[in-house]
């Protein structure tokens, strides 16, 4: 699971922050509410993770509270056994 | 009671000069909206009022009485003026919702220099486009979005200061980069305001057309006229309000009611600086008892998504008066409303050039669910025929919409662009680009836009600046952009893509394209699907047909086809 935990992380610190941001993100830091993802880019962050893991999110299942953190996402991600 | 009163009588007897005497302007006297905004309020006897109480997204609350407005905006305006900025300067603010973003706009305004706010979001490109239009010399930004001033620095010879106002000297600062701490800067009860006049310029506001470039809307201090009074009787605000607009100053919205209506009216207004989730809203107007909200479709939207439960969680009896702009709010969100909140939310129309409500439902008026409401008194307006731009004589027929023009906000050009300032009135009428029709009780209907400019969550996105930053991308031989339907946003940006030979389509290709779009411009300007395409259908001289390609996403008929140079498209 922590490899989970870290693709997303690393791919999140890559993509959503800029190069020189040096913000610290966590697991848990709020990514939708904290503005570090909106909800127009929920969207580029909802097809890595199903090109990733070869899966497909529903849309009433990818809600700004359900991506609000990487653990938040590893538990959609649980739904569709990937661990 | 409204402020408004009864809409049939205030048309009658309506003139810009109530709200010119209730400012206590008169013509010829120097007027800055820096200072009506703050010192004028204060001499009003509320200079111990709150006039700001913001919210971070981790729970910090700070707040400012007027005359601590007043006080840092002077602060401000002298921090600049010691930088050797000037009146006329364009000074960028490109900050999250922070108190400095409030404060930067209204001190920028009182030495006299032009406030050119830009959507935080916005990637490297677009930031470098708008800022080489406009020649700025400052940027007033934040640590987390430096790099993307970093990116461009080297292509602005013109941006002299990059002022960082979070800098905690934990890495050293670059040429040109200074640090400013809002915390920290004395308090300046006297400054000497900037004698600017009512056509003196005040804000640019960036907007995205069909083709070219994004163009600079400029609007002057009279402004304020128009800005105040139809904060006061369309939004209702009355002194004892909470008021709460949504929206964030990079776009009109922000500034005009999130900035100058609200606090032109001396009254309290909260700002919650955080992404948008539910149940943070909800929690947000309980706490701070919010009585009048200004919001958006796409928001009402994706709240309605979250169901009605979720509202009844909270007690939002403060609310009383709600309204929303950007996008045509839908019949089904009024309704919603009226459940979720038991009364409706009343849809404004507006635009970045009109700088000011133009046609709206107001509170003492009957609300037709999914109509725009009626012209605000003192503005003239119509609809004309799409072809002869003639006003239409006949209910229920659709036309675009037109203003005459003369109402104070009115903008007064396009920066470095008069050609097409001047093609936008035709037979002396401003045409706003949008289709509607009026019905027989003389409200107004919208039917859409009457160009390819994409309404995304009430955001305007041009086609063009994306097909253009497309086209950089390695693979992408060449792109159609249009909107396609979408429940939440009203549109969203499609792309259609032709690879260049070597390249091949791909989930993977799909994503870095959408990352690559997002990255130079902004999300709202990344492809929310793209559909990749042998090739794009085209006239007989070579132009790409996007109106083909909306069409058939929006399941209405192509139209005439016969300069097309390729059917199987």
């Amino acid at each position: 699971m922590s490899d989970t935990k870290d693709v997303i992380l690393e791919y999140v610190k890559n993509e959503y922050l800029e190069e020189g941001d040096d913000q610290e993100v966590t697991y848990t830091t709020p990514l939708i509410s904290g503005g570090i993802v909106d909800s127009f880019s929920m969207v580029s962050l909802k097809l890595f993770l199903e090109n990733k893991y070869d899966i497909k999110i529903p849309d009433d299942v990818a809600t700004p509270e359900a991506f609000d953190s990487v653990n938040n996402i590893v538990e959609v991600l649980k739904k569709f056994n990937i661990e | 009671m409204t402020n408004l009163g009864v809409y049939e009588e205030k048309i009658k007897d309506f003139s810009w000069e109530i709200s010119e005497r209730e400012l206590g302007y008169k013509q010829g006297d120097n007027i800055n909206i820096g200072e009506y905004c703050t010192d004028r309020i204060c001499r009003m006897g509320k200079k111990d009022k709150l006039a700001l109480i913001w919210e971070g997204h981790g729970g910090d609350i700070k707040k400012y009485t007027f005359d601590d407005m007043r006080m840092l905006t002077n602060s401000i305006a002298r921090f600049f003026k010691e930088l050797g900025l000037k009146g006329g300067d364009r000074i960028c603010l490109f900050m999250d919702k922070i108190p400095e973003l409030y404060f930067g706009f209204l001190g920028i305004l009182k030495m006299g220099g032009i406030a050119q706010p830009l959507f935080s979001a916005f990637g490297s490109e677009s930031l470098l486009t708008r800022l080489e239009d406009a020649g700025t010399r400052a940027v007033m930004t934040q640590k987390r979005h430096l790099p993307k001033v970093r990116n461009i620095v080297k292509d602005l010879p013109g941006l002299e200061f990059i002022i960082v106002v979070d800098d905690d000297a934990s890495k050293p600062l670059r040429e040109k980069e200074i640090s400013f701490s809002m915390e920290n800067i004395e308090k300046i009860d006297q400054f000497d305001i900037f004698p600017s006049k009512a056509e003196t310029p005040s804000v640019l506001h960036y907007t995205s057309g069909t083709t070219g470039k994004p163009k600079g809307a400029q609007h002057v201090h009279y402004s304020l006229i128009s800005q105040y009074i139809t904060a006061k009787y369309v939004l209702d605000l009355k002194d004892d309000d909470i008021y709460w607009c949504t929206a964030d100053p990079g776009w009109v919205t922000g500034t005009s009611y999130g900035i100058i209506g609200p606090w032109a009216n001396g009254i309290t207004q909260c700002v919650l600086d955080s992404g948008f989730k539910a149940e943070s809203w909800y929690k947000f107007a309980e706490k701070h008892k919010v009585t009048v909200w200004y919001s958006a479709p796409t928001a009402i939207r994706a709240l309605m998504k979250e169901g009605i439960d979720v509202v009844k969680k909270h007690d939002l009896s403060s609310l009383r008066h709600l309204c929303s702009v950007g996008e045509p709010l839908n019949a089904e969100a009024v309704i919603w409303s009226e459940e979720a909140f038991g009364r409706p939310f009343h849809d404004t129309y507006w635009q970045t050039e009109t700088g000011s409500i133009v046609i709206s439902n107001y509170p003492d008026m009957k609300v037709k669910p999914g109509s725009m409401g009626k012209p605000f008194p003192g503005i003239e307006a119509t609809v004309v025929d799409l072809n002869t731009h003639l006003p239409i004589e006949r209910t229920g027929t659709v036309g675009l919409i037109a203003l005459k023009p003369g109402w104070p906000a009115m903008f007064r050009t396009y920066w470095n662009n008069e050609e097409i300032y001047k093609s936008k009135f035709k037979n002396g009428w401003y045409i706003c680009g949008d289709r509607a029709s009026i019905d027989e009780d003389g409200y107004y209907w919208f039917v859409g836009r009457d160009d390819d400019v994409i309404n995304t969550g009430g955001h305007l996105v041009g086609p063009f600046e994306i097909e253009s930053a497309l086209l950089e991308h390695e693979a992408v031989a060449e792109s159609a952009v249009v909107g396609k339907p979408d429940p939440v946003n009203m549109e969203v940006v499609k792309a259609f893509i032709a690879l260049k030979p070597g390249f091949t389509a791909s989930k993977d290709m799909n994503l870095n394209i959408m990352n690559f779009v997002r990255k130079r411009l902004s999300p709202l300007a990344m492809p929310q699907e793209i559909e990749f395409v042998d090739s794009l259908p085209k006239t007989r001289s070579g132009k790409i047909m996007r109106r083909v390609l909306r069409a058939k996403e929006w399941g209405e008929e192509i139209g005439d086809t016969s300069t097309l140079e390729n059917d199987e498209g």
